[in-house]
């Protein structure tokens, strides 16, 4: 299994040593001698592409069997088949889609910006595909190694909120400007309890490096329990914020609200079709699976094994295996959830969300310094226990209301 | 008091219940009920129908039940029968349809037709794949196309055939009864005038 474990490094190896090979073998054919620096500069910039190239690959399949798998799973939630016409059980189905995606005529409506209306996908898709980088996808298996690449994260995963905003902007149209808004209120107010939840991880780990976070997740307490964060009271805790505000910052259901087709016809992508609605399909999903990342990476233990006993699977293997756990989760509470009214929404990020991550950030200090013993177990628990009963009495009860409501048409 | 949140919990539950059984139900029969169109066929109940079509007995051309009377063509609502009679070498017309359309474009499959006819030669087909690429030329329905034996109309639609049989059988029955009855009253009409011819026979002598 050693092979496996590395398998991924071992090809970006072959393929600089080949680079190399075939650029000295082709000096010497040409009987051209190459100045010292620019054989370092060349395996520099090759292997910077290669990283590029890979990651892109992995993350348009994934999207591609994402888009399939989503459809597939939900109509079986739904007591449906799903797509299954398409080659070998609706397999073909992103093909089928991304050649209609790609033959639909372009239309651009005559009030729109029209550089903004063409440069938001654009803005929309380069932060996503720069969210990947700094994910561990296993031992040593991290494209760019960064001490700050949480920050790094939240920085361009910000990006994304000035992409929806031009791309709602510039289309001229009621709806779009609407749901953009929407969207801006709801990443903002998101974002909050998103980062809050990614610094207690930090926090505990004591770093802001992606890699340092998963190694502070190694080994296991009791011989088998994994020292996971999410196993643990205030971990458990700032996981479900992290996954809720994640849901919300890749605008799915229940958040998808700023797209929501019963009152918004689609948002921000009503006047977008073709290929720059896929465009905006996909940094969607990129998106989504590469914060569905950052949480494996930040909560639950990243590339590490759960079982001792199971360790001899790649590590790379056990990170996508988290992922698309999450993925399927998500589909999950899509299945699940009816969506929220925007008041909702908000009272849900500001009256629950932030106030809870607060607690979970205090948990997470007190569990820290008060020995990670049985003690710090209870003293946090209480820590998050307690708010959690009181913010959820308090906020989502209609103690408020009056319920001698009359409702004068409908009787 | 309930625990907050325990409300998602069981919401998932049930999906998770969905899913799952979905794959255990190997039947179909209660999770997956979809009918896969083109593999698996509907079984139509009997009353279906879609639009109408001319029945014969035995052979197409001696035994369209059809007559031309065009009651069918002037009840239609839609207006989407056209009929011509049929005329025989010397140009006298005869009680068979030379050209029958039904443009199936237009027919709302209302059964007006049907009720109206007297000679139960119209009667509703349950077909139901009959796009086609061309709506003027291909979806106008000609007599050869709309003939259909009573065969057929019996195996589409059991009950509604066998009255149908009963009524025609019954009229057949009586018209005989009637025709035996003319015969006799004619026969013994005849008798009765050869008798008074007997009887005045002698009358002339001479």
């Amino acid at each position: 299994m050693h092979f496996l474990e590395n398998l991924p490094l071992a090809t970006k190896k072959f393929i600089l040593d080949l680079v190399k090979g075939a650029c000295g073998w082709l000096c010497t054919k040409l009987g051209i001698a190459l100045p010292p620096w620019a054989m370092p500069l060349l395996l520099t910039l090759v292997s910077i592409l290669v990283v590029i190239v890979a990651i892109i690959a992995v993350y348009m399949v994934m999207f591609a069997l994402m888009s399939v798998a989503e459809r597939k799973i939900l109509a079986r939630m739904q007591n449906r088949y799903g797509p299954n016409r398409a080659g070998w059980f609706g397999i073909l189905q992103p093909v089928a889609d991304g050649i209609k995606m790609l033959t639909k005529e372009d239309l651009v409506p005559r009030g729109a910006d029209k550089i903004v209306h063409f440069l938001a996908p654009i803005a929309m898709v380069a932060p996503a595909l720069m969210l990947p980088a700094i994910i561990p996808y296993g031992t040593g298996m991290v494209p760019v190694e960064l001490s700050a690449g949480i920050l790094y994260f939240f920085a361009l995963g910000a990006g994304t909120e000035l992409a929806v905003f031009m791309a709602g902007w510039s289309s001229n149209n009621k709806y779009s400007v609407m749901g953009a808004m929407r969207a801006i209120a709801q990443m903002i107010s998101y974002e909050l309890p998103l980062v809050m939840s990614a610094v207690i991880a930090a926090l505990v780990a004591g770093t802001l490096s992606p890699t340092g976070i998963v190694e502070a997740q190694g080994g296991y307490s009791l011989g088998f329990i994994p020292n996971w964060f999410v196993f643990t009271p205030w971990g458990f805790v700032a996981c479900l914020l992290f996954y809720i505000g994640a849901l919300a910052e890749s605008n799915r259901c229940p958040f998808d609200l700023p797209e929501g087709e019963s009152e918004l016809v689609a948002g921000h992508l009503t006047e977008y079709s073709g290929f720059k609605y896929a465009i905006f399909f996909m940094a969607e999903y990129v998106g989504m699976f590469a914060i569905n990342g950052l949480l494996v990476t930040l909560f639950l233990g990243g590339y590490k094994a759960p079982c001792p006993f199971l360790e001899w699977i790649p590590s790379w293997c056990w990170f996508f295996a988290k992922l698309a756990l999450l993925a399927f989760s998500m589909v999950w509470v899509r299945a699940t959830l009816p969506r929220f009214r925007i008041d909702q929404m908000m009272q849900f990020a500001w009256k629950f969300m932030l106030p809870m991550s607060f607690a979970a950030l205090i948990a997470a200090a007190v569990w820290y310094y008060a020995g990670r013993g049985p003690l710090a177990w209870g003293l946090s628990a209480l820590i998050v226990g307690i708010p959690y009963l009181a913010l959820g009495h308090f906020c989502f009860t209609r103690h408020h209301t009056a319920d001698n409501r009359r409702y004068l048409y409908s009787e | 008091m309930n625990l907050p949140g325990s409300g998602i919990l069981k919401g998932m539950a049930v999906t998770a219940v969905n899913f799952i059984g979905s794959f255990l139900d190997r039947a179909h029969a209660k999770r997956l009920i979809t009918e896969q169109y083109p593999e698996e066929r509907p079984t139509l109940v009997e009353t279906s129908r879609s639009f109408p079509f001319l029945v014969f007995d035995g052979d197409p051309e001696k035994g369209i039940r059809c007559t031309a009377c065009k009651i069918c063509e002037k009840e239609c609502p839609p207006q989407c029968i056209f009929i011509v009679k049929d005329k025989d070498a010397n140009g006298k017309p005869i009680l068979r349809p030379q050209i029958f359309d039904i443009d199936i474009s237009v027919c709302m499959g209302c059964q007006i037709c049907v009720e109206v006819c007297p000679f139960e030669s119209i009667r509703m087909d349950n077909i139901y794949e009959v796009s086609a690429y061309d709506r003027f030329e291909t979806l106008v329905l000609h007599k050869e196309q709309l003939l259909k034996s009573n065969v057929y109309y019996r195996q589409i639609h059991p009950t509604e055939a066998a009255q149908t049989d009963a009524r025609i059988e019954a009229a057949r029955v009586k018209k005989a009864a009637a025709a035996k009855a003319a015969a006799e009253k004619a026969a013994a009409a005849k008798a009765a005038a050869a008798a008074k011819a007997a009887e005045t026979q002698p009358e002339p002598t001479a």
